[in-house]
Parts: C-alpha cells; structure tokens; sequence
C-alpha cells in the first residue's frame, strides 16, 4: 500500500525487565487522525517516543514514509513532537520559539518572519510574536507548541496528550480547532491520550492499548458499537456485561440463554463462539429504555427494581438491580422533557428492555 | 489609666497592620541578617573609607581629609600593575573553575540517575580540610622536588627539575581553581537540574543536533548558574592572599598580598585601605562588565 506512511513491525521495548511494549504492529494511513488510547502505563507514550526516536526499540523496525527509520535519530526524522507540557522554550519568546526549527530552512529574514506570521495567524494568536513564553496561558502555549511543530511541515504530527493540562470547557473547543486545524493542513496526526471521549471525538482510527499491547485497532464507531474484546468494550464508555450461553444460530439472529436476562435475541452478527458455547453479551447504557408494565415478550427484557440515580444535566444515570446479580444495572436515559419528574423513583419496579441489534456478542474473558 | 488604654490599642493596631502586611513581615524575617550585615560590612567599610582619607607619616596617622593615597595609587605604577595581575589572575581562574565544573555538574544533573547526593557530598570532600592544608598539597605537587618533578624525573622524561611550575601565576591559577571548584559546581548543578528534560528532547525533535541543542538550549538555560558560579569564584579571589604568597612567588604577587603589607609590616594602614577601596571598586566594574557581556550573549543567542 502506497497511501501507508507509519508502519510499525514487530516493535518490542523493554525497560530492564520491564516490557513496555510488547510486540506492536501497526499501519497508519498518511493523512488520518491516528489515535493512541489506553489507560497510564500501557505503553501507548513508549510506542510515540518511538516514533520520535527518544527511544529506540528493543525488537522490530519502524518506516515513516517508506524509510525505515528504526535507528535515526530525532533530528534526522521527517516527524514533529507537540510536548505533553508543551516545552516551550523559556528564554525565547513566542516569534523565536515557533522560528527555532527553522535555523537550517534556508529561508530569508523576510521570509521566514513571514511564515511566522502565516502561522500565529493559523493558531489564532495574530500579533503574539514578541510575547514572552511565560506571558503565555496553558492554552496559548499549546497553540505555539503545535505552530512550532507544523512549521517545519512534518510528514507526521505526533502529540502527546497535548490537551490533559487544559481545563474542560477549553479542551473541548482546542479538539474541535485540532480536528479543523488537522483537515485544513493535511497532515497526518498520531494523537496520544487516555481521554477515550477525546480518542471518540477526534480521531478517523483509534488502537486501544493495554499493558503493552495493541488490544484493537479500528474506527471510533465500531470500538463502541462492536467492539471485540471485554477490555475495550469496557474502557470505551460503560458497559454492562452478562454470562450467556449461545443455543441457536439461523438467519442472521442468534439466540441464547443468559442467567440473569432469561432468553435474548441478538441479530446481524456473528456469533464469537458455537452453539453451545458461553459468550459475554454487552450492552450499553443508552440501549437500554425503561417501561413500567411487563412487556408482552419475554425475550431481551428483564424486571428489576430502581435503585440510586444520578442527574448529570442532559441525561440521568439510573443503576437498577435485577435478580442473581451482584452490581446493578447502568443505564442512561435523555432527559428529554424539561420536567423533573419523580416516577423514576427508588424501589419501583421497572422492565428494562433492548432492541436485537442493540447488544455485542463477545468471546469471554477470564 | 486613659494612656495605657491608648498604649493598648496602638499595639493591637500595630498588631492588625503586621499580620496584615507582607512586606512589614518580610522585613522582620530579615531583620537578624540585616542587623549582622550593617554592623559587620557597613561599619567596617565605613572605618575603612574614613582611613583611605586619612595619612600616615611613620608611626602617626593624620587625621585631616587628603587624597594622597589614591594619588600615590595613580602615580606609583606598581600597584596598578598589580592590581591589573590580580584582576587577570582571577579571570583565569574564573574561566578555569567554570570551565572544569561545568562537565562535572553537567555530568552529575544529567547522566547520574541514583545517589546525586552522594556526588555532591563527595566533590565538597576537599573542603573537609583547611584551605591552608589544600594550598601546601599543591605545593608538594608542584615543588622543585614535588611530585610532578621527581615523577618526570624518575621516568627519565627530564634530566633536572621543571623550575617553571611553581612561583608564578600559572600555580596561583591552578590552586585557586582546584580550590574553588566546588563552589562553582555546585550552582552550574542546580542551573542544570531545573532545566525540563523536555526541552531538549524539544530541541532534537525540532531538528538540532546534540551539540546546538546545548549551545541554544541547555547553556542559556543554565546561563543564571554560570554567572553565579563565575562571580562566586572571581570576586573573592581577586583578594586572596594565602595562595600568592605559598606558590606565586615575586611574579604571583597579588592587590591581597600588597595590602596586607600594608596593614602589616609596611604599616601604611590609610594606604591599604585606599587599595581596599580602589580593588572593590574594579572588582564591581568588572562584575558589571561581566553581566553586560552575558546579557549580549543570551540576546544573540535568542
């Protein structure tokens, strides 16, 4: 494939005895917004320090753009870093840190003092030029990192979890610039972060990392909607896990027999296992709605009695207990109407249920 | 009754306006260091000003205001000289101390991983023992029949012993930088340490090689600890006595040596003190001198 521009084989890393990564493949495609997502010490920093050549791995090879530049050192690679605290250079201000890569360009004073502005004028912060580094706030100073970086047009940006120091309200509007930013310049990203939201929010494709191995690699969508594993499934958003054993399969539906939920439907997957076999049916907190009359059918409902709720504004969390199970039950409704109602209240009995292609079948751990 | 009330309140308002003022609570913190400092540098310094423009003839000293001594300072080229040797002197050592602490503490902020301050405690070992004790090792080391002579002897390298090692300024040179190593590794250490390992990985990934990322990173960064270190080493030295007078011989004489001659066996008191005052004053000139240069460097750098 000639559209690949990272290709990562077999790449292992130890520290001591330690093994940060362990084995890693992966490709990204030039142009996308890659993203690296797991939870803090499964290796996903390592396998980006990697990229950028502060360290070298253990095992495999790494290619950017067809070269392979296992051994190259970071100044040699066609890559830019935007630092997790940004690094931005104290001693100079905002002008000299965005030119700093630039010494060996080749470019006039004009020209280059032009390009500077090209890019304060991109990253928002237009006449910031003779600004000190530490006159600037953490959002400032995360904009100069990334003109710093994308001055020097890389052929891949690699980030960091560039936008952890940020509070809320501004890491949201920073993903959404990013995002802009990213499709306006074309460049590929490899973004970093443990924020699965972020990861959802932002990227074309997401490998999930855990304890040194890539679990999953694929879109957004698919990693919340079907996703393959138990760990992805239940570090990408809340998920609500059930033992169940497969019993038939025919016509696209897959039929089965869980201990808690009675008989369940599922249609328009495969099923992990053969009949017979136990899987773990997952289920999502918004798939589930809540009646207060027994529904007609039996299948994919269960009763259950309301337990503790909390409001978060836009949709409420509702943790309902069902019988042979130890945790209750999440599940997420819209708060549709501006009413507050108290119909949801605890101790009632409820029945929830979920349409046939609302739950994942997924092979079981343990 | 009424004025102790009235007493009473202005301590409580004196109280109130205490607690309430950092500046008036930051002056009470220094006030003991204060204290120490008016009375041992102001009042001496005072004594000493008042001695420069006082005259001594033989054993009287007058007391009535001239400016013979800093006529004589002038006219007699001698202390000039000096004072010149004394100032050069000192440069070197500054440039040599810094020079050799800076790998050292560059080493130890950067490459030691565990037991810093086990290599900090080890470098100030030399201090456990006097000054004195540290001068007299260098000058069996450099001596006529010293370690490095009898050593380049014995291995036939040289037929009689070096006479160009000891007494002169190069053996000033060499022990006031082996003696004041320490002090200028110590705050180049700290100077490195803060620096974010970030940065320079910053730096790297921008494109720079090993070698201009110190030159545009890591050196400006801990340039504060530079001139700490370059100050911390030169200023003293300029007056010191002991190292001159042990291995400098006739052509290491020192502004320090001349003074306290001055104070000593020539009793010229008025006049050491007018050399006092005239060394303290170069020495701030070329303090001044020394920021200036640095402040010129960090803007051409950036």
């Amino acid at each position: 494939m000639s559209d690949v521009i990272i290709s990562i084989k077999n790449v292992v890393k130890t520290f001591g005895k330690v093994v940060a990564v362990s084995n890693a493949n992966l490709d990204v495609v030039k142009g996308e917004f890659f993203s690296l997502l797991g939870p803090s010490g499964c290796g996903k920093t390592t396998l980006l320090r990697m990229l950028a050549g502060f360290e070298l791995p253990t095992e495999g090879s790494i290619e950017i753009d067809g070269q392979d530049v296992t051994l190259v050192p970071p100044n040699h690679r066609p890559v830019n870093m935007v630092f997790q605290n940004y690094a931005i250079f104290p001693h100079l201000n905002v002008a000299s840190n965005i030119a700093f890569g630039m010494r060996k360009s080749g470019l006039s004073k004009q020209e280059l003092a032009q390009r500077i502005d090209q890019m304060l004028e991109l990253i928002k912060l237009p006449g910031y030029g003779e600004r000190g580094a530490s006159e600037l706030s953490g959002g400032q100073r995360q904009r100069v990192a990334l003109a710093r970086a994308l001055i020097k047009q890389p052929k891949v940006l690699l980030l960091d979890e560039p936008l952890g120091a940020l509070d809320k309200k501004l890491r949201e509007q920073m993903q959404i610039e990013l995002r802009l930013l990213q499709q306006h310049v074309g460049i590929t990203f490899v973004f970093v972060t443990h924020d699965q939201e972020e990861a959802l929010t932002l990227s074309d494709r997401i490998a999930v990392m855990d304890q040194g191995d890539i679990i999953e690699v694929s879109t957004p969508t698919l990693l919340y909607e079907q996703p393959k594993s138990q760990f992805v499934a239940d570090f990408i958003g809340t998920m609500n896990f059930f033992d169940c054993t497969l019993t038939d399969y025919s016509d696209d539906v897959a039929s089965g027999q869980c201990a808690e939920l009675g008989e369940i439907r599922v249609k328009g997957q495969q099923p992990v296992v053969q009949p017979g076999e136990t899987f773990a049916l997952a289920i999502r907190p918004e798939k589930f709605s809540i009646s207060f009359a027994d529904p007609a059918s039996s299948v994919n409902t269960v009763e259950g009695r309301m337990g503790p709720s909390a409001y978060l504004g836009d949709r409420s969390h509702f943790y309902i207990h069902i019988k042979g199970r130890d945790n209750p039950i999440s599940v997420a409704l819209q708060n549709l109407s501006g009413v507050l109602d108290q119909k949801y209240s605890t101790d009632k009995t409820v029945w929830l249920s979920w349409s046939d292609d609302a739950a994942v079948m997924i092979r079981a751990e343990k | 009754m009424n004025s102790t009330a009235a007493e009473h309140s202005l301590v409580a308002r004196f109280r109130l306006k205490f607690r309430r003022s950092e500046t008036l609570r930051g002056y009470a913190l220094l006030s003991p260091t204060l204290t120490v400092v008016l009375l041992g540098l102001l009042f001496p310094l005072a004594i000493l000003l008042t001695l420069s423009f006082w005259k001594q003839e033989y054993v009287d000293l007058i007391q009535t205001f001239t400016l013979t001594n800093y006529a004589d300072f002038f006219e007699k080229k001698i202390y000039y000289l000096i004072l010149y040797r004394s100032i050069r002197i000192s440069l070197f050592v500054m440039l040599a101390t810094v020079l050799l602490a800076y790998p050292l503490a560059y080493f130890i902020a950067f490459h030691v991983k565990k037991n810093k301050i086990m290599w900090i405690i080890l470098i100030t070992i030399p201090f456990w023992t006097s000054y004195l004790l540290r001068v007299f090792a260098w000058k069996v080391i450099l001596g006529y029949n010293g370690v490095i002579n009898s050593g380049l002897m014995s291995l036939g390298i040289i037929a009689e012993p070096l006479q160009f090692i000891l007494y002169n300024p190069i053996a000033v040179v060499i022990t006031l930088a082996h003696a004041w190593a320490a002090v200028a590794i110590l705050p180049i250490y700290v100077s490195l340490e803060k620096i974010d390992r970030s940065l320079i990985e910053a730096s790297r990934d921008l494109g720079e090689s090993a070698v201009m990322t110190f030159i545009r990173v890591t050196l400006p960064l801990s340039l504060p600890g530079v001139i700490a270190a370059s100050l911390l080493v030169f200023i003293p030295t300029v007056g010191d006595y002991v190292t001159p007078a042990l291995v400098g011989g006739t052509r290491g004489i020192m502004i320090g040596n001349i003074i306290q001659s001055m104070f000593g066996k020539a009793l010229n008191w008025p006049l050491g003190a007018a050399l006092s005052i005239i060394s303290m004053l170069t020495v701030t000139a070329v303090v001044c001198m020394l920021l200036g240069a640095t402040h010129l460097f960090r803007k051409k750098v950036a």
